[in-house]
């Protein structure tokens, strides 16, 4: 059992009162943020700061998803469509208007309203019936969705996707000083990934909030037994829905975001079916229901997915002769790994990462 | 029935926990073989958790339950079924999308109504006979309370469990209802029943037992407690035997 | 199967209210299609085409509809048994091509039924193993059956792309299955019309064995009341393993079917109709395999109608629709099921 040394008022406030309740994940947590923060200086390199905004955006992503399954535990498979749609409505409103601030403003407030009201639409129909049926009519919508997104090309670029530019002090040739800082030459790429760490740092703690309000406690009420707590008096339709509608706009805005970052986006970044698993995946192993799990799920998945697929590559080159391994092991097959590995999760460690240096905390 | 009295059914200290709530805290109830013994007590004793922990359609956590003999508490709904325990639930349990003629085929477990036994049901329960074919979803609340009943004695039964089978009923049914059951008495079968109506409670029963809180309080013979209104006034509280 | 007892029936056996309001609605769907369409003919084609769609996407929907109102399981994994169904089809047919291209009605048809065949028996053993290993260990919880089942579908996707390549297959339907008949104008695929007469039997099938034999009374029974059937005695586990592996095989069998009819598709052709399934399953209602039917109809003739007019929105029409009825009738077409 880890004793807690009792935290700062102003971290427990700014954290909602939900702290880490693990010494381990304590240290993890605070290894990650110091690690993020410091990225771009401690390992400098395209790739490593593309894998670290990522990590970022998925944090966003991730923990917005995690609000439905985990604290309301429905499940959602139109998560990539709002991810879509925030991103589509940077790409969009950046290619059809001067690229620049006002087209960030006009992009985010289209994706979030257009986000509010699908998330409302299919929320009160599916709802209603039964909480089984929203997985379903998500499905469809998200399925329906991303086939439109590749049929207006004119307007999306289709299956190529959009390549578009930022305001100009995220653009990857603006200097904000005339000397390299620490030996990094800070440029738009850098602010850009600053941007977007503060903007998931709000993002996160304001999820955390609404998780620890009373709303979010009716919600674990409502996912322990919803028939009691409509008895009570709550109406679960409208709680979820209103859910439903958060988790959308939060990952409406990760999609804002994984737009400013790749000043591209198409079917294949935002709503294929591979980032709807990915989200799965790691809110599973991260811990559903934790928020944090979010963050450790995040980094270990995004690590793994960065290099592990090198790592498939050489076994596939290595296995040439033996033919099926060869097949098993070729990247493309890398969803097939990810498939196995969240069934087993789901099996085997239900509570993820953070559940279960939770409970060796508590002792059990 | 050589031994008369000896218990059929017998619940030892069971307990019985639904998610997070404690229903059944120890209840010891002993069902002596042939006779009626009713199951009374105030909504939310545990009365229905009782007869469902019997049938295993809740687990028992701790205790035992012995039928015939037998220790049945790990046994599965099937098992205890076809050891000859008729269920017939407080919802009635209808298979509405079914004819009445295809749940009494369904309930014989054997594949074959037997015309005897078919013959007894029509005449306590003209109905069924009149509906035979027609939808079971279609009857009338009585009326599925009858075919209920009647899935149940489709077949030997040694115990039969009801629930309370007068629930909102009209009092004409409810008093054809005791002679159904007296003539199923002296079948020789066993009932078990969950009863909020006194009066029907004493026209059929022979042994009660009370429950309160998840325990049982009171076991004795019917007449006893028909006889005394204080005891009655204590255990079912004061509207019980004034309201008939 | 149990000789009913001769009771003697009297003349007042209430009439059973039959809704019929849901069995025309695919008739007032044509109808309504007609003007939006314009050419009778084509019409007429689309309408078949229409038709024998919702053949085979209820041949495939019939058996997740059934495990669904059984036993309250939601498998995301079905079309997984779709496109087992599908590849299995064309590993039979590709190394037969003598047979397929041949003249012969006779040769044609016994690699059509060998196909079937084959694709029936493969999803049916994979769903027993899929039943084992994905869906009992979290029998009874909605969410991690959700969770499970969808990693099984990706499981099994990945291994078709890895056993038989990620690139478009395609391949030809048996030769006597090709060209069209021609009614008036109207050019009628002759393989619709196939596809029709399997879905009608696979249907009149079900019926039968849900209404005439014992079996098909303890699972219409279970689909409303497992705990009462289990109270009456019979242990509905080995039941519902039943009908998930007989689901499976429809789905098989539906699956070699769907290939044939999209004649190139990829190892997501299971993903894509779980889609369609999903709203089949909640226009019809759970657990009645008549709603099912219509639900299938309905999709079918939607998605041709509008494939037709309006392309770009097929898949929209079909939520649509599924909107629409939920409007109508919260439940879905028919409802069994009272959870």
């Amino acid at each position: 059992m880890t004793t807690h040394a009792p935290a700062p008022s102003f971290i427990r406030r700014l954290l909602s009162g939900d702290l880490p309740r693990s010494r381990i994940l304590t240290v993890i947590l605070i290894a990650i943020v110091v690690g993020l923060v410091v990225a771009p200086f401690l390992v400098p390199g395209a790739r490593s700061l593309n894998t670290s905004a990522k990590i970022l955006i998925f944090i966003a992503l991730v923990a917005s998803y995690d609000l439905l399954l985990g604290y309301t535990g429905i499940v959602s498979f139109a998560h990539t469509m709002f991810f879509g749609i925030g991103a589509y409505g940077i790409a969009i409103a950046s290619t059809r208007m001067e690229p620049g601030w006002t087209a960030l403003a006009v992009g985010t407030s289209c994706a979030i309203l257009l986000s509010v009201i699908l998330a409302t639409v299919i929320g009160l129909f599916s709802l209603r019936v039964r909480a089984v049926f929203f997985a379903m009519i998500t499905l469809a919508v998200a399925t329906a969705f991303s086939t439109l997104m590749s049929q207006l090309s004119e307007w999306t670029g289709g299956e190529d996707g959009i390549t578009f530019k930022m305001p100009t002090i995220f653009q990857p040739a603006y200097r904000l000083f005339e000397e390299p800082v620490l030996g990094i030459v800070i440029n738009g790429r850098i602010l850009s990934y600053y941007a977007i760490l503060i903007a998931v740092v709000v993002l996160f703690l304001l999820m955390l909030r609404i998780a620890n309000s009373p709303f979010g406690r009716v919600l674990q009420a409502i996912r322990e037994n919803p028939f009691r707590t409509e008895a009570i008096g709550y109406r679960t339709v409208f709680y979820r829905t209103i859910a439903s509608v958060i988790s959308a706009v939060f990952a409406t805005l990760a999609g804002v975001l994984m737009a400013i970052w790749l000043r591209y986006n198409g079917p294949d970044t935002t709503l294929s079916l591979e980032i709807m698993v990915d989200i799965l995946l790691i809110t599973v192993i991260g811990g559903m229901g934790t928020l944090y799990g979010a963050i450790v799920g995040s980094v270990v998945f995004m690590i793994a997915q960065t290099y592990l697929q090198d790592v498939m590559v050489l076994v596939s080159k290595a296995s040439e002769h033996i033919p099926l391994v060869a097949t098993l092991a070729h990247p493309d097959r890398w969803l097939l790994w990810l498939g196995l590995l969240f069934v087993l999760s789901i099996y085997y460690f239900p509570q993820g990462v953070v559940g279960s240096l939770r409970d060796r905390a508590r002792g059990t | 029935m050589i031994d008369k009295g000896a218990p059929l059914l017998a619940l030892d200290k069971v307990e019985t926990r639904i998610g997070p709530y404690h229903i059944l805290h120890g209840v010891d109830l002993v069902v002596p073989e042939g006779g009626a013994t009713m199951l009374l007590g105030r909504n939310g004793a545990g009365k229905t958790t009782t007869a469902r922990t019997v049938m295993a359609l809740w687990r028992a956590s701790a205790g035992t339950v012995t039928f015939g003999g037998r220790d049945i508490t790990r046994e599965d709904a099937p098992t205890i079924a076809r050891l000859g325990v008729g269920y017939v639930p407080e919802n009635m349990g209808i298979f509405s999308d079914l004819t009445v003629a295809e749940n009494l085929r369904l309930a014989a477990i054997s594949g074959q109504l037997d015309p005897k036994r078919l013959e007894v049901i029509f005449n306590a329960f003209p109905a069924m006979k009149r509906f035979w074919l027609g939808r079971a979803g279609t009857l009338s609340g009585g009326q599925k309370q009858m075919l209920s009943i009647a899935r149940a004695i489709v077949e030997p039964r040694r115990l039969l469990i009801i629930d309370e089978p007068t629930k909102g009923l009209a009092p004409a049914i409810i008093a054809n209802m005791i002679g159904v059951f007296r003539d199923l008495k002296a079948t020789g079968v066993t009932i078990l029943m969950i009863e909020q109506n006194f009066a029907l409670a004493r026209a059929i029963g022979d042994t009660v037992a009370v429950m309160e809180d998840g325990r049982i309080v009171h076991h004795g013979g019917m007449a006893e407690l028909a006889d005394d209104d204080a005891l009655q006034r204590r255990l079912l509280g004061l509207s019980m035997s004034a309201h008939q | 199967m149990s000789k009913p007892v001769t009771a003697p029936v009297t003349a007042d056996i209430p009439r059973q209210p039959v809704d019929w309001l849901p069995v025309a609605l695919p008739l007032i769907v044509a109808v309504a299609a007609f003007p939006l369409v314009g050419n009778p003919w084509t019409w007429l084609t689309l309408t078949i085409a229409g038709l024998a769609m919702g053949m085979i996407i209820f041949t495939v929907s019939s058996g997740l509809m059934l495990v669904f109102g059984l036993m309250d399981v939601l498998n995301f994994g079905h079309g997984a048994f779709i496109a087992l169904g599908a590849y299995v089809g064309l590993a039979v047919l590709i190394p037969l091509t003598p047979w397929v291209e041949a003249t012969s009605v006779l040769l044609n048809s016994a690699v059509f039924a060998l196909a079937l065949c084959a694709g029936v028996i493969v999803a049916g053993v994979v769903g027993f193993v899929f039943d084992r290993l994905l869906i009992q260990p979290v029998y009874g919880n909605h969410l991690k059956q959700i969770l499970m089942t969808t990693g099984g579908l990706i499981i099994v996707e990945q291994l078709i792309r890895a056993i038989w390549g990620a690139e478009t297959v395609s391949f030809n339907l048996p030769a006597s299955l090709r060209g069209s008949w021609l009614l008036g104008e109207a050019a009628v695929e002759r393989y619709r019309i196939v596809a029709l007469g399997i879905g009608s039997a696979v249907f009149l099938g079900l019926l039968l064995v849900l209404t005439r034999t014992r079996i098909g009374l303890m699972i219409r029974a279970g689909v409303e009341n497992r705990e009462m059937l289990e109270a009456m005695g019979y242990r509905t586990r080995h039941l519902f393993v039943g009908v998930f592996v007989v689901g499976a095989m429809l789905a098989g069998l539906g699956g070699v079917m769907w290939g044939l009819y999209l004649q190139n598709f990829t190892a997501s052709i299971g993903a894509q109709i779980n889609v369609l399934i999903f709203i089949v399953i909640i226009i019809g209602g759970l657990g009645s395999t008549t709603g099912c039917l219509i639900g299938a109809l309905l999709v079918g003739l939607t998605s041709n109608y509008v494939g037709f007019a309006a392309p770009k929105i097929a898949l929209f029409s079909n939520i649509l629709l599924m909107l629409l009825i939920l409007l109508w009738r919260p439940q879905g077409l028919y409802r069994v099921v009272d959870r």
